[in-house]
């Protein structure tokens, strides 16, 4: 039985639809992530959840107990906000220990439970510090030992991590990752970062306008996008319209530029025939043919229309012979691979199972 | 230098405005009794006999009531308002703020006017209750001001992590809300007590046989020879008055500093 299980939730601001028949259900002990561009309603799914939002329709329950009359100072939920909402004329200690506030514990005991709840989140020996006066990444620890002082079976956190530089996150990202472990309690996290949500999640929810698009494992989501629209937010997709062919049991996909190729069935849905249609393909999955590499697969020849270089790799976009509009390809840089100036000729090569086969535009 | 013309103009302004307060302490320890210059000798004797007036005692007394329990009551008014503008939406809540900062602009002698006619027709007795309420009139619309600062730069999550970690409604008022904007609250009832104590029309008006500090002052005008005390009971209501003013600011910028916020504002 799922942990948490949302059916049917719709909630109305005014005569928006803010969320529109979701339904999903999260496991004990998962790293569940809500993945969306501004404003799908990733945070007021959240707060649905945490009760501070009350649903126009579905339901929702927390450990198999409709959440409906429960509000939200007793549910089993914590919340870490966006803002942190660190109190600012507490000090470190009392913020992390405000939630022991009602519990019987003596005060030596709290004052252990807070000690050891910043030591979790690094910040040993900081509880007598002002909390107005904490750094961001600190306030971050800071608002997490509070959420996890009260071990809730779910911890929920709005964009933890979008105020924070882009080392700081990185390194926020794995300890966020490795605490959930050590805890094991459920995380729902929401972030508009694509990367952040692959990187840290057991499964993704995409949300467009409102509803899930897609909800799936990281791989599965990058690799079998349901749609152009969550293949293209999550990563870089190349989107080349063509034709689909039958050729006896076997599809033919018919590609400007990259000619005629047969697509692995695994990746058609149900009631993809022939007939227009648009194909993705990952720009890791193409690979440009330096001389002294063996092609493997099919190539065709084109030209270097530009390229940027970002240290690890080179992002190439190549003007095929006989398509119309460049395609994106990126490759490793190694030492003895030269990088390509814009007008050089070049060879593409591509891995057969890489094409994934949307509606047409 | 740029702006010279606005700087004479300001300081021009504030010669006029503060040179006939800073008369008030010269003639108060001047021991002439005619209010001329060149002074006579240096004396405390006007101070001195302060105390020995059981009128002033009264005034005094009466006055301190009058605005302990206005600053009390706009102050929890202003508390009431504030929030409420800060938190909820409501039908013409623009119509409404604004009835109620309407008092800051309306000419007090049309306010006290107006209340006696009323106090008069319903039969309320004039005396310090009448008092209290037309100086709650004028000093709630200063509080809500304080305090709507103090309120709107509350941020609302901070409420949700409180009820988040198991706090009902009101224990988060008391835990987080209060003690965030206490400093808008002293800094509103310190405002509201100074400007009660210091209001002279509405009292007159209102207050019938209780005279307060300010109608006393006025009383003794009529005798010359009493200017000089009165010189000095007024010498030491500005001070007072100016000292409660300053703690009032201290207080709503502590309260910004602590919350680490942005000054915006406020009335000093
Ligand atoms: N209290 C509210 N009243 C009216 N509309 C609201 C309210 N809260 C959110 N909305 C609207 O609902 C939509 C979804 O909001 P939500 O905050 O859930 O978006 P989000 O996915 O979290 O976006 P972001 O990434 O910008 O935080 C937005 O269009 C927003 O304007
Ligand atoms: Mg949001």
């Amino acid at each position: 039985m799922a942990l948490i299980s949302l059916s049917g939730i719709d909630k109305y601001y005014g005569t928006y639809h803010a969320l529109r028949d979701i339904s999903l259900e999260i496991e004990g002990g998962e790293f569940f992530s809500l993945l969306g561009p501004s404003g799908c309603g990733k945070t007021t799914l959240l707060r649905t959840i945490a009760g501070f939002e009350t649903p126009d329709k579905g339901v929702l329950t927390i450990d198999g107990r409709d959440m409906a009359r429960v509000s939200a100072n007793r549910r089993p939920t914590n919340m870490v906000f966006q803002s942190y909402a660190i109190f600012p004329h507490l000090t470190v200690a009392q913020n992390v220990g405000f939630g022991l506030r009602r519990s019987d514990l003596t005060k030596a005991e709290k004052a252990r439970e807070v000690g050891a709840a910043l030591e979790m989140v690094g910040l040993g020996g900081y509880g007598a510090r002002a909390a107005h006066a904490l750094s961001g990444g600190q306030r971050q620890r800071v608002a997490l030992a509070r959420a996890l002082i009260l071990k809730p079976k779910v911890l929920l956190l709005d964009e933890p991590l979008s105020a924070l530089d882009k080392k700081m996150r990185e390194q926020m990202q794995s300890e966020l990752r490795q605490l959930q472990r050590q805890v094991g309690i459920t995380f729902v996290l929401v972030t508009h970062d694509q990367e952040e949500a692959l990187i840290m999640s057991d499964r993704i929810a995409v949300m467009f306008e409102g509803e899930i698009a897609q909800l799936a494992t990281p791989q599965d989501l990058y690799l079998r996008p349901n749609s152009r629209r969550v293949g293209e937010f999550i990563g870089m997709m190349n989107l080349i319209p063509g034709r689909m062919d039958r050729d006896g049991s076997q599809m033919i996909g018919d590609i400007p530029g990259l000619g005629r190729l047969p697509i692995v069935p695994d990746l058609l849905t149900d009631g993809q025939g022939p007939g227009d249609c648009t194909f993705g393909i990952r720009p890791e999955s193409m690979s440009l043919v330096f001389n002294g590499e063996l092609p493997t697969g099919k190539f065709v020849d084109g030209t270097v229309v530009e390229r940027a270089y970002y240290g690890d790799m080179t992002y190439y976009e190549v003007l095929l012979d006989g398509g119309t509009a460049p395609v994106t390809c990126s490759m490793k840089n190694l030492v003895s691979r030269p990088v390509l100036d814009a007008g050089a000729r070049t060879r593409l090569a591509w891995e057969p199972g890489a094409l994934i086969v949307f509606d047409a535009a | 230098m740029r702006g010279g013309g606005l700087r004479i103009y300001a300081v021009i302004y504030l010669v006029f405005l503060y040179l006939p307060i800073l008369l008030l302490p010269v003639f108060a320890f001047n021991s002439s009794t005619i209010i001329a210059f060149p002074l006579a000798s240096f004396t405390t004797e006007w101070f001195a006999e302060l105390p020995r007036v059981p009128a002033l005692r009264d005034a005094l007394w009466v006055s301190l009531k009058i605005a302990v329990l206005t600053a009390l009551v706009s102050t929890l008014l202003g508390v009431c308002a504030a929030r409420a503008a800060a938190r909820y939406r409501f039908a013409f809540k623009g119509t409404i703020m604004g009835l109620i900062m309407l008092p800051l602009v309306l000419p007090e002698i049309i306010v006290a006017v107006s209340l006696l006619v009323v106090f008069l027709q319903i039969g309320l007795p004039l005396g310090s209750l009448t008092v209290v309420l037309g100086h709650v009139l004028i000093c709630t619309p200063f509080c809500v001001a304080i305090l709507n600062g103090a309120f709107q730069s509350l941020d609302i999550s901070l409420e949700e992590a409180a009820i988040d970690l198991g706090e009902t409604g009101w224990s988060t008022f008391r835990l987080i809300i209060l003690p965030l904007v206490m400093p808008g609250i002293i800094s509103s009832l310190l405002i509201a007590f100074t400007i009660s104590m210091d209001e002279f029309i509405i009292a007159f008006f209102l207050s019938g046989s209780e005279a307060t500090l300010p109608v006393y002052l006025w009383g003794q005008l009529r005798f010359p020879q009493r200017l000089p005390v009165v010189m000095a009971l007024g010498t030491l209501l500005v001070l007072a008055s100016v000292v409660l003013l300053t703690i009032a600011e201290v207080a709503r910028r502590r309260g910004v500093a602590r919350r680490g916020q942005q000054d915006n504002g406020g009335f000093l």
